[in-house]
């Protein structure tokens, strides 16, 4: 593998390399000339120490790890001496497919996987060379073993070379192991990031400290788009700790000494708002309006064939309709920023999954270059979408109240405005025709979905909103693989628009149309009297991957066996993020009819494996994440106001509720795919056609409620 | 007032009712212990007061004084503690913040029933929310740190 392009850093403290891979389809970022010097994706240091820099944000996904091991199977240096370290935001570390830094789509493993091992062989390279000089031999005469170059029995660690290694030109190419010499790459690693987060030393955004740092609240419109009118602000400020009342953009910030003080502040002010238009939005309201849209046939996003000519035609035809609510993310950690604007430099500190856009967006508020921005990333208290706003606002927010107040502050979120600050999965209803032939097996394939498209008036409408279609709208359900098997089908959209911000949400789409393709699949095989596993299997026919991974999923759960007195097993099978997860989900009834999740058997290929123990908690996660949507999870809108505010009224899931999950990773040679959504998108349908067996009531709204 | 921290003893300025959960991260810059709700429905906050887990996010700081408060930085001094070093060999934690209040539960927990059973794990750590969803290596990891304290008896 030959890079067309690298830079070599040096510092005083050893080997640095940076570099960059070409790219194609470069989105916006802030600068067109890389800045050289904090570039780096290694460093070997005299201490023996090796550093990864790390180009996207560890939100617990794992790639504190997977990324070192990546660098470290080619670099072949001790595994104990590697240090990890968030990157800044800077150009050399834009994402390599999609040209702009930040962590999402499940994309972080995949997109680096090259790179990184790339990164390693190189500083590997250097190492040999400048022992090879040392000691006046040839390259290939040495080899490295665990941080250290060998020549028959004389060596030297990496520490000893890093800096003759830093004054040598990089390989114009280098080498990488084939995968029968991999020593990490597939091995259960436990995470470089456990001393840290078991001792309370691990830094997140809230626990940042900064020289006469201030802390923040902020006062936002409790109506989607409303505006300050009017506020009186002497209670407030007269709180013990109040500092500064200020106003700004997103509404009234309160800047005390603490915390505590910023709170009984915000809770005096009195503000009169103007709610504008959003004050009409109700949920109830705005899903009988989505169902009556779909009545209709929206923009035409997939079709083949003519499926209003073939469901006409059908022996028999089915139709259902689903629907699935706003969800916020709930992170653990709410949403934080730290601003210190100083000598024309906007410094900040946030758990932020996208660099690339808030380097831009700060630029634009603090009124400074963006390579002026200067962004530290602490740990992210979750992420699952939250963190990487399309609008920056929590970050833009941020930086208008820094340069309101005039001292550096801290704006903290609490939990009620992390529930109530819109930025949800949006509210969907699908309904789907399906006209099926005397076997049950569906010919004719109507779907139609509504809801907000995420991206269109966003800086990324122009690559992923083609012909009024948002592909994230419909990802799952356009490119569904069970449609191959129907000669004739169309799948339309309808994008409404209001004034709730809508946001990446894990899993995103898929989150919505696996729930509704994955039902109406088990509704069509119990409609042919045909078991719901033996009848994917025939749609599926020639598609061994899902095959294989339903197969093994319902080997796991005992398919076939009877399950234990009072419980039934659904299943589905999803494929997003390039990956396969099939889910069985085993559940009872209660006597007040709460549904309850016993085991969950996962099984999922996602192409190559590099660290099965991180995917095994990221499938078991993402379950977990998935199930607290399906049973639990509904925000709601009344005159405009959200209705619920903190983890009593916005439930999810709590140890006694959580099901034992069992994960089967089906190793295949296929393009490596995510892992950090991919297993949350097949839950809910797994339960609600776990629910269906058992009760014969077909759930077909999320939550999942029985009646 | 005077407040016992991790076997020291610090003295803060702040009101009665301010909750003992701001006094520790913003007045005693100890910030292992987390916000997460403010109203004890998550417990990312949960501390020790005498040895029992209490949510520091409603508990006035005044009611705290004389009590010996110990939070996650005063566990062990280093990591080891039964439950770190099964949360470690378990491969517990995903983004972690969670983790202080959880680790806080569980050695509570233990300290007063070193062999729990399922339901009274379940029971203990029915405060502490994890979206993650780490949920499931928890609970190994507590029946881990049972059995290691079982074997060192």
């Amino acid at each position: 593998m030959t890079l067309s392009r690298r830079d070599v850093l040096v510092s005083g403290a050893g080997l640095l390399i940076a570099f960059h891979v070409p790219r194609k389809g470069r989105a916006a970022q802030m600068d067109k000339k890389p800045s050289v010097d904090p570039n780096a994706f290694v460093r070997v240091a005299p201490d023996e120490s090796v550093t990864v820099l790390l180009a996207h944000s560890e939100m617990g996904q794992g790639i504190w790890t997977t990324l070192a091991m990546l660098i470290a199977e080619e670099l072949d240096c001790d595994w104990s001496k590697i240090r990890v370290e968030h990157a800044p935001a800077a150009p050399a570390y834009a994402h390599t497919a999609y040209g702009l830094q930040m962590t999402g789509g499940s994309t972080t493993t995949w997109s680096e996987f090259d790179r990184y091992r790339i990164v390693g062989a190189m500083a590997r390279a250097m190492l040999l060379r400048a022992a090879a000089e040392r000691w006046k031999v040839r390259p290939r005469s040495l080899r490295t073993e665990s941080g250290f170059v060998v020549h028959r029995t004389e060596q030297l660690s990496y520490g000893q070379l890093a800096e003759a290694a830093q004054r040598l030109s990089p390989p114009a190419s280098v080498e990488l192991k084939p995968k029968k010499d991999w020593k990490l790459i597939g091995k259960p690693m436990r995470r470089l990031d456990t001393p840290e987060k078991i001792t309370g030393k691990a830094q997140f955004g809230i626990d940042v400290q900064v020289p006469a740092m201030r802390t923040a609240l902020v006062a936002r419109s409790p109506v989607f788009g409303g505006k300050v009118k009017s506020f009186d602000a002497s209670k407030a400020r007269a709180v013990p700790g109040v500092e500064q009342v200020v106003q700004m953009p997103s509404g009234i910030a309160v800047v005390a000494t603490n915390f505590w003080s910023a709170k009984l502040g915000r809770d005096a002010l009195q503000i009169d708002w103007d709610p504008g238009a959003g004050a009409e939005l109700d949920t109830g309201k705005l899903l009988a309006s989505y169902r009556e849209l779909a009545k209709a046939p929206g923009t035409l996003a997939a079709a083949k064939g003519d499926a209003d000519a073939a469901l006409v035609g059908a022996a028999r035809r089915l139709e259902a309709e689903y629907d699935v609510p706003y969800l916020a993310h709930a992170t653990m950690e709410p949403l934080n920023c730290t601003v210190r604007l100083e000598g024309g430099r906007c410094e900040i500190w946030t758990g932020t999954q996208f660099h690339g856009v808030d380097q831009m967006a700060a630029a634009q508020v603090a009124g400074v270059p963006p390579q002026n921005v200067i962004i530290h990333t602490p740990f992210l208290g979750g992420g699952f979408g939250r963190r990487a706003t399309l609008d920056s606002h929590f970050v833009a927010e941020g930086v208008h109240v820094a340069k309101a107040a005039g001292v550096p502050v801290k704006v903290v979120w609490t939990r009620e405005d992390d529930i109530r600050g819109g930025h949800y999965r949006p509210m969907y209803v699908h309904r789907i025709e399906a006209g099926v032939d005397e076997k049950g097996l569906p010919q004719a394939w109507r779907h139609t979905v509504v809801g907000q498209s995420i991206l269109t008036g966003t800086l990324f409408e122009k690559f992923a909103v083609k012909d009024g279609v948002d592909a994230q709208s419909v990802e799952g359900a356009a490119d569904s693989p069970y449609l191959d098997a129907v000669a004739a089908r169309k799948i339309t959209l309808h994008s409404p628009r209001n004034q709730v911000p809508p946001q990446w949400w894990r899993s995103v789409g898929n989150s919505h149309t696996a729930f509704a393709v994955e039902s109406m699949i088990d509704e069509l095989a119990w409609a042919a009297r045909r078991d719901p596993l033996e009848f994917r299997g025939a749609l599926l026919a020639d598609k061994p991957r899902h095959l294989r991974a339903l197969e093994a999923a319902a080997t796991s759960a005992g398919w076939g066996t009877a399950p234990p007195e009072g419980r039934a097993r659904g299943l589905a099978v999803h494929d997003s993020f390039g990956s396969i997860v099939a889910e069985v989900a085993e559940v009872s009834v209660d006597a007040r009819k709460r549904i309850r999740v016993h085991k969950v058997s996962c099984a999922v290929d996602c192409g190559q494996v590099v660290n099965p123990l991180g995917i095994e908690a990221q499938v078991q996660g993402a379950v977990v994440f998935g199930l607290s949507a399906a049973l639990l999870g509904a925000v709601t809108l009344k005159e405009g106001r959200v209705e619920q505010s903190n983890f009593h009224d916005y439930r999810v899931l709590r140890m006694p509720e959580v099901p034992d999950v069992t994960v089967q990773i089906l190793e295949s040679d296929a393009k490596m795919g995510g892992i950090g959504e991919p297993a949350t998108a097949p839950i809910a349908p797994a339960v609600a056609n776990a629910v269906y067996a058992l009760t014969r009531q077909r759930l077909r709204s999320l939550p999942l409620r029985l009646t | 007032m005077k407040l016992e921290l991790n076997g020291q003893t610090r003295e803060v300025d702040a009101p009665d009712e301010m909750p003992l959960l701001w006094a520790l991260r913003d007045l005693c810059g100890v910030t292992g212990v987390k916000y997460g709700c403010g109203m004890a429905q998550c417990g990312a906050c949960t501390v020790h007061l005498d040895g029992k887990a209490v949510r520091s996010c409603v508990l006035p700081v005044a009611s705290a004084a004389g009590k010996k408060i110990t939070t996650i930085e005063g566990l062990s001094p280093d990591g080891s503690h039964p439950v770190q070093v099964a949360w470690a060999e378990t491969d517990v934690v995903q983004c972690g913040y969670c983790q202080s209040g959880q680790i806080m539960s569980a050695a509570a927990l233990l300290a007063e029933k070193p062999d729990p059973s399922d339901e009274e794990i379940d029971r203990a750590m029915a405060g502490n929310i994890c979206r993650c969803g780490t949920y499931q290596r928890v609970r190994d990891a507590i029946r881990r740190a049972s059995s290691m304290r079982r074997a060192r008896r």
